[in-house]
């Protein structure tokens, strides 16, 4: 009997020759990208259907293989847990819907040579991660996901803006590998046991387990996009074809996050308390810079890679309180926190997707992410519209989509915190919570920006006049996602209990068991109080939705009304003057852009008698590209440009400087206490 | 072990430092290399005397190898290439000699507190052994970054190896092939370092490394 792993490996391995296959028929447009997307899609599905089996039989036994590659007498070590199951459900779901959106949306590629042999390669990518059982076998599929999808970034490589990009997105992952390769180094010690089993037995000294956290904090922050490593992401993630930016922002934040918990909460065993509070405070600030920065952006693919910061901060902010829960021993509330951080993994996969989806229809129509030039699509693309208004009120945590569920747990750990006995967590963690709720409300306002500038209004530029609606395999992608964002909203008891086998692995504990619970609520904690029922808010969101639209349409739209004379039913009769992504966002650029984004507007008024129009100017400084990167570059340039004398030493002196070196060397070691 | 033995492998050991610190203080060529063989002599004499109390055989190989090749043959073949060149009469340090010796000085003293720390729980014989191994490495260090000549480069490039192979053979247990290798390895240098020499000075007329960096174009 093969075992589960095995299978699939197998999957990988075919992932690998479709990207084999893929450089040979890329040539043939058209047939050729609908053989490689049918292809991704069915080897996603098949893992699906092997992860679907397992999670109904039995995901707790780990399934292992080892292949004879890699490291000499070491080999290539893959497992399958709790853990790695739902990460790979996420990825292959991922992977599934980007590529059945492909299959439409892959025919309006200008070069589909240089997409579709990376597509498949990417998946593998991913795939691997989450399989590996080992320190070398994790780094290599890292740094494979990394490059593969590097490739993707670069597709259109001759636009400046995303040769940049690349070259950011690869300086930063390298970074985050070197990261991650010192993390494990530390983890495996000095007898160099390089498979997770050994690092789990090896059980760290704090001092190490200290270093770990923040490397790890370096290397798969960077990857998931925390603040202030983040730069990287809102370059790369638009840069790519729409269903790559769907598959990285949705699914390679999610591997990051995986490497993230599978080495903290699994490799290093019991955390410390204060460590929590790292990570609580690297999520909180991720959640608000994330979203504001996504409020100042009028790009609409950038302005959703920014969302997904903000989203990751979410998903941060779990896991540090479930890692302040685990350290102090209350094994429930950290249960329902860590659910929080895997259910909101999961819900963003979903909604992001969906959105970037969206963008990716809008762009095929219009042939702009601008969304100043864009408006009123909604009667151009109402499919579209449709889908991407349900992404937008899941993203924004409305009730009763999936996305109020997620966020709502995460606020219920928080109110867990009174019971927790250090009163620096006391303190932090309600701190925490308040960040996270002006997120999400800033993410609300966000997302009323982002559909309201971009559907509704009336267009602002011709090339909206002819837009048409979006292919149907694309739509068909998008609908299932929406399909899918309501359904885990409003049953959302069997993703909670779907989700227990991986608390139970890496902490010990489940939430309580949601379907025993009647009326399909959910409860966070037993003995709580509190409690959720997506299907009632459902339910009483319907109703008095249809009786407010007939209310309406009773008695309003048939009641007499006055307006100006041939004014259309508008005010004013230029779309200039509509409501912009700019305007709209000005009274929250006010109150935080000041501080975060040393924000300045000035008006310019022509002198009296002048006939030049009056100027309205708006100046935003990304506070942290100027203050952090700019100066490492600048030393970086000082520093070469100085070391440079160093080429043309003489041969005694090369030698004189490596016998210094040596010497010091030598001095540290003697004088090492 | 008794006295005696540790004693005249103590003697022994320390005589090749202070070996090392004649060939710091020679600033002709013929000297310097007539004091390399007695480095090589005295080398020679300690891996015997090990050979001896550790029971050890193969050791006596090393000892023989030390004898042939680095009292004799090198020094030799050196003196031919110098006397070719003629460049026997060039003062050629770089530094000048009080501070080198006192940098010498100190160095054998960074290497005294070093392994004396570092190997406190070994064997008395093989914790002196090692300590002044490392000052005859950076003894032999010392020797090729004071000097221009890349003939005297040569030397103190082998007087480092002296060193090298005084820590292996204090150390119990290295087999013949690996000091066999060292050796091999060490004759191999030599050779390709002499062609060198003769190419530089067909090319430059000089072996003063300094000629090489003026031909790169470059400036000191």
């Amino acid at each position: 009997m093969i075992s589960d792993a095995a299978v699939l490996l197998w999957g990988v391995a075919s992932l690998l020759g479709t990207a084999v296959l893929a450089i040979a028929v890329s040539r043939t447009p058209g047939s050729g990208t609908r053989l490689v997307y049918g292809l991704t899609l069915g080897i996603s599905a098949a893992a699906l259907l092997v992860l679907a089996g397992r999670i109904l039989e039995d995901p707790v036994t780990p399934s292992t293989a080892v292949l004879p590659v890699g490291l000499p007498w070491i080999g290539a070590h893959f497992r399958l847990d709790a853990l790695s199951t739902f990460f790979l459900v996420v990825i292959n779901f991922g992977g599934a819907m980007a590529s059945l959106y492909g299959l439409g949306y892959g025919s309006h590629e200008p070069s589909p040579h240089r997409v579709l042999p990376f597509f498949p390669a990417f998946l593998a990518g991913m795939n691997l991660v989450v399989l590996a059982d080992d320190a070398f076998t994790f780094l290599l599929s890292w740094e494979f996901m990394s490059l593969s999808s590097w490739a993707l970034v670069i597709v259109h490589h001759r636009e400046r803006e995303n040769a940049r990009a690349g070259y950011i997105y690869l300086v930063m992952a390298s970074f985050g590998t070197l990261a991650l390769l010192l993390a494990f180094g530390l983890l495996s010690g000095p007898g160099g046991n390089y498979t997770f089993e050994a690092m789990r037995a090896a059980g760290p000294t704090p001092l190490v387990a200290t270093f770990v956290l923040a490397l790890m904090l370096l290397g798969a922050g960077s990857k998931a996009g925390l603040v202030p490593l983040h730069v990287w992401l809102p370059l790369a993630h638009p840069a790519a074809p729409s269903h790559v930016s769907a598959l990285m922002s949705g699914v390679m934040t999610k591997v990051a996050v995986y490497g993230f918990i599978r080495v903290i909460f699994d490799l290093l065993g019991e955390p410390t308390w204060w460590s929590s509070i790292i990570v609580l405070f690297f999520g909180g600030l991720t959640a608000v810079l994330g979203i504001l920065y996504a409020l100042m952006e009028k790009d609409l693919k950038r302005l959703l890679a920014y969302s997904t910061i903000e989203n990751i901060g979410v998903i941060f902010v779990s896991l540090g309180l479930a890692l302040a829960f685990k350290a102090n021993a209350m094994p429930s509330a950290a249960a329902l926190a860590l659910t929080a951080a895997l259910f909101h993994a999961l819900n963003h996969s979903f909604f992001k997707s969906l959105l970037f989806f969206g963008a990716g229809a809008v762009l095929t129509a219009t042939g702009e992410r601008d969304m100043e030039k864009l408006g009123g699509l909604i009667h151009r693309m109402p499919q579209t519209s449709f889908v991407f208004l349900v992404g937008c009120v899941a993203i924004s945590s409305l009730p009763p989509f999936n996305g109020f569920v997620s966020e709502w747990l995460a606020f219920q750990a928080v109110l867990q915190s009174p019971d927790l006995p250090q009163w620096g967590l006391k303190v932090m963690v309600p701190a925490v919570g308040g960040l996270l709720a002006l997120s999400a409300a800033l993410a609300a306002a966000c997302f009323v920006k982002a559909f309201g500038i971009t559907f509704l209004g009336r267009p602002r530029t011709s090339a909206v006049e002819h837009a048409h609606e979006a292919d149907r395999y694309s739509l068909a992608a998008m609908f299932i996602l929406a399909a899918l964002c309501l359904l885990a909203g409003i049953l959302p008891g069997f993703v909670i209990d779907g989700l227990s086998p991986v608390t139970l692995s890496l902490i010990g504990s489940r939430m309580p068991v949601q379907m025993a619970q009647p009326w399909l609520s959910i409860v966070p904690i037993a003995e709580s109080r509190s409690s959720y029922n997506g299907l009632l808010v459902f339910v009483f969101i319907a109703i008095s939705a249809s009786a407010a639209v007939y209310v309406i349409h009773r008695f309003a739209s048939h009641a007499l009304r006055r307006g100006p004379a041939w004014g259309c039913g508008f005010a004013d009769t230029v779309p200039g003057s509509q409501y912009t992504g700019v305007s709209f966002a000005q009274p929250i650029r006010r109150v935080f852009g000041t501080f975060v984004f040393r924000a300045t507007e000035r008006v310019e008024m022509p002198a009296p008698g002048e006939t030049r129009p009056a100027r309205f100017n708006l100046e935003i400084h990304d506070v942290i590209w100027e203050t952090l990167y700019l100066p490492i570059g600048k030393a970086l340039d000082f520093a070469t440009d100085h070391l440079n004398h160093l080429q043309f030493l003489t041969i005694r002196r090369y030698l004189t400087l490596v016998f210094l070196f040596l010497i010091v060397l030598l001095l540290v070691l003697a004088l090492w206490p | 072990m008794n006295g005696l033995t540790f004693d005249i492998a103590h003697l022994l050991a320390g005589g090749l430092v202070l070996v090392s610190f004649m060939m710091l203080y020679q600033d002709r060529l013929f000297a310097l290399i007539n004091v390399f063989a007695v480095h090589a002599i005295v080398l020679a004499l300690s891996v015997a005397w090990q050979a001896y109390i550790q029971d050890a055989h193969h050791l006596y190989v090393t000892a023989a190898i030390a004898l042939i090749f680095k009292a004799i043959v090198i020094p030799v073949g050196l003196h031919r290439i110098i006397q070719r060149l003629g460049i026997h009469r060039d003062i050629e340090t770089a530094v000048g000699i009080g501070p080198t010796m006192l940098a010498g000085i100190g160095l054998v003293t960074l290497s005294m507190v070093l392994m004396l720390r570092v190997t406190s729980g070994a064997d008395p014989l093989a914790r002196e052994d090692l300590a002044f191994a490392l000052s005859i490495i950076l003894l032999g260090l010392l020797v090729m970054v004071t000097r221009r000549n890349a003939v005297s480069q040569v030397v103190g490039f082998m007087s480092l190896e002296n060193g090298l192979v005084l820590a292996a053979t204090g150390a119990k247990g290295m087999p013949l092939v690996v000091e066999i290798s060292v050796a091999f390895s060490i004759l191999i240098a030599f050779i390709v370092i002499g062609v060198f020499l003769f190419r530089i000075r067909e090319r430059f007329d000089s072996v003063d490394v300094g000629a090489l960096d003026d031909y790169r174009g470059e400036h000191r």
